[in-house]
């Protein structure tokens, strides 16, 4: 299941990554454009009956645009601003006029990998936290960020260094930090129309909905009352559902960055190695705060879910277990030492 | 029957806009790490004379290698100026290999001496060294990941049918021409003292 070459590997996690955003637009869709839906069915008559004069007819899908509108308004304001927040918070400085030997290694490491992926020269943070870590953040490809820990410069090789690097750096090419953006302004909204709703039921609202569909026929109130208890389960489960689908894609995103950066670096190894430093130097990142974690070579708060293998890494990890990853990497260097050729381009 | 006729026409002609595009798009991205190659090999031109001056006072007994360095880089500097990717790929990439065997020896060479080393101007010098080098190299691989994706994209069936339109035209890989490159090292691990 996890076989394959580095190519191979790239496109199954880009094809299942798509594969769940379509299910997450869906999801949104039936929550805001559903509601809309269920109210047009509960406010048009039913064959043979005639509407009252000026009763309220539901025909344009007013829920629906407000809460994609919302959600587009919400993933803008923090695309736009986010990169700044993300750095600002984690204290980071500009490396500009890099001092120390290291920090000259660090500048040179990023600039070979920029020319491996194809990109312009991001711009280079360096984070003054212990902990070995490293993140990618920015608007697009001309406005991006790369930011490592202290830590991470001290305990890592140049090669492992360079396999870090192009991590990040695939983050950048493959646009996760814009997809990643917009399914937490998703899920935000989500959360909002959940909250909303379990208020507006609380209070009474069901009465309402509730006498207006009785005065149907039969069969189009069944309909209606089947389709509006769907809604309102999917409504509640909304928030819980919403965020596993997107932690699903987020880890999806870090298998494909794995195998990006072993195809700008080709040498798998080293980054396998790097993860094992990073894994083996548990302590959490404080510098970097919770809600940037999936911009992280690995999860900065060092939680189990991200560690072990199981059905809770499964589901509520924002990365792949290391084990697993560290392992598809082995895996990949086996293949390219006994091919040596590289195959179709991705 | 005239509908379906033209809804088919209509198809038809927006993939081929794509698949043109398309290939229009990956022939662009081809030119431009070929010429990010360029880019990087200028810039380790101009790195040669300043590392050939850094190292030239103490090594006064190795001037053969010196040299061969800059013999090399001459050479390459010349064959650099008309090369393109539909021809001359190998002659340049044949220089090049040359420059970059001259200045790995010159690196050896710059191991054996302990008071070259003690300064930190040659640390320095290494690491770009070094870095140059990773920068040629990754440069040649991201051209020719992004020939061979254009490569077997204007064979593969159906773009191979607006190849031809879009002027797409195979496009030579930077591959290893000095054998002794390609072949694996050995190393004798078993300490028996050689015949």
């Amino acid at each position: 299941m996890s076989g394959g070459n580095l190519f191979e590997q790239q496109r199954r996690n880009r094809r299942r990554s798509a594969l769940l955003v379509l299910v997450f637009l869906l999801f949104f869709a039936w929550i805001g454009f559903g509601a809309d839906y269920i109210l047009y069915l509960s406010t048009t008559p039913a064959q043979g009956e005639f509407s009252r004069p000026g009763a309220y007819h539901h025909t344009i899908p007013w829920f629906g645009m407000l809460a994609s509108v919302l959600a587009l308004g919400m993933a803008w304001y923090s695309w736009k601003n986010g990169p700044k927040q993300v750095l600002w918070a984690s204290g980071a400085w500009e490396l500009v006029s890099p001092t120390k030997p290291q920090e000259q290694m660090l500048v040179n490491v990023v600039e070979e990998m920029a020319i491996a992926a194809g990109l312009p020269r991001p711009t280079i943070w360096m984070v003054p936290d212990p902990d070995p870590n490293a993140f990618a953040t920015g608007t697009d490809e001309r406005h991006a960020h790369i930011a490592v820990t202290e830590g991470l410069l001290a305990a890592l090789n140049r090669d492992e260094l360079q396999a870090v690097v192009a991590h990040e750096l695939s983050h950048i090419k493959n646009y996760d930090v814009k997809l990643m953006t917009l399914l937490a302004a998703l899920v935000g909204v989500l959360a909002l129309i959940s909250d909303f709703t379990c208020r507006f039921f609380g209070r009474g609202g069901a009465r309402v909905s509730g006498s207006r569909s009785s005065g149907k026929g039969k069969g189009g109130g069944a309909l209606i009352l089947i389709l509006l208890v769907i809604w309102l389960i999917s409504v509640l489960l909304a928030p819980i559902v919403s965020r596993l689908l997107a932690l699903a894609v987020s880890r999806k995103r870090e298998y494909l960055a794995d195998a990006s950066s072993a195809q700008f670096t080709r040498n798998p190894a080293a980054l396998a190695a790097a993860l094992r430093k990073i894994e083996d130097a548990a302590a959490p990142t404080k510098a970097i705060q919770h809600g940037s974690a999936h911009l992280c070579i690995a999860d900065p708060l060092g939680r189990r879910a991200n560690i072990k293998e199981g059905l809770l890494a499964d589901l509520f990890g924002t990365h792949p277990p290391m084990a697993v990853r560290i392992a598809r990497l082995k895996e990949m260097a086996y293949q390219y030492q006994k091919t040596g050729v590289m195959p179709e381009g991705v | 029957m005239s509908w379906v006729l033209l809804v088919a026409i209509v198809v038809v002609v927006l993939w081929g806009i794509s698949g043109y595009n398309g290939l229009i798009r990956l022939k662009g991205e081809t030119l431009n790490a070929w010429k990010q190659i360029d880019v990087q090999l200028k810039r380790r031109y101009d790195l040669i004379p300043n590392l050939v001056n850094a190292v030239k006072g103490a090594m006064e007994f190795e001037k053969g290698t010196l040299e061969a360095v800059i013999q090399a880089r001459n050479q390459a500097v010349k064959i650099q100026a008309d090369a393109l990717p539909t021809g001359g790929v190998k002659q340049l990439a044949g220089a090049e290999a040359q420059l970059g065997a001259a200045l790995s020896r010159l690196n050896v060479v710059v191991e054996q001496y302990p008071q070259l080393k003690a300064t930190a101007n040659i640390g320095q010098l290494q690491e770009e060294l070094a870095s140059t080098e990773n920068r040629v190299a990754f440069a040649r691989q991201l051209y020719n990941d992004t020939a061979t994706t254009y490569n077997v994209r204007q064979q593969q069936f159906p773009w191979s049918l607006i190849a031809g339109m879009a002027r797409a035209e195979p496009v030579e890989l930077w591959e290893i021409t000095d054998e002794k490159e390609r072949a694996v090292p050995t190393v004798d691990l078993s300490g028996k003292p050689k015949a």
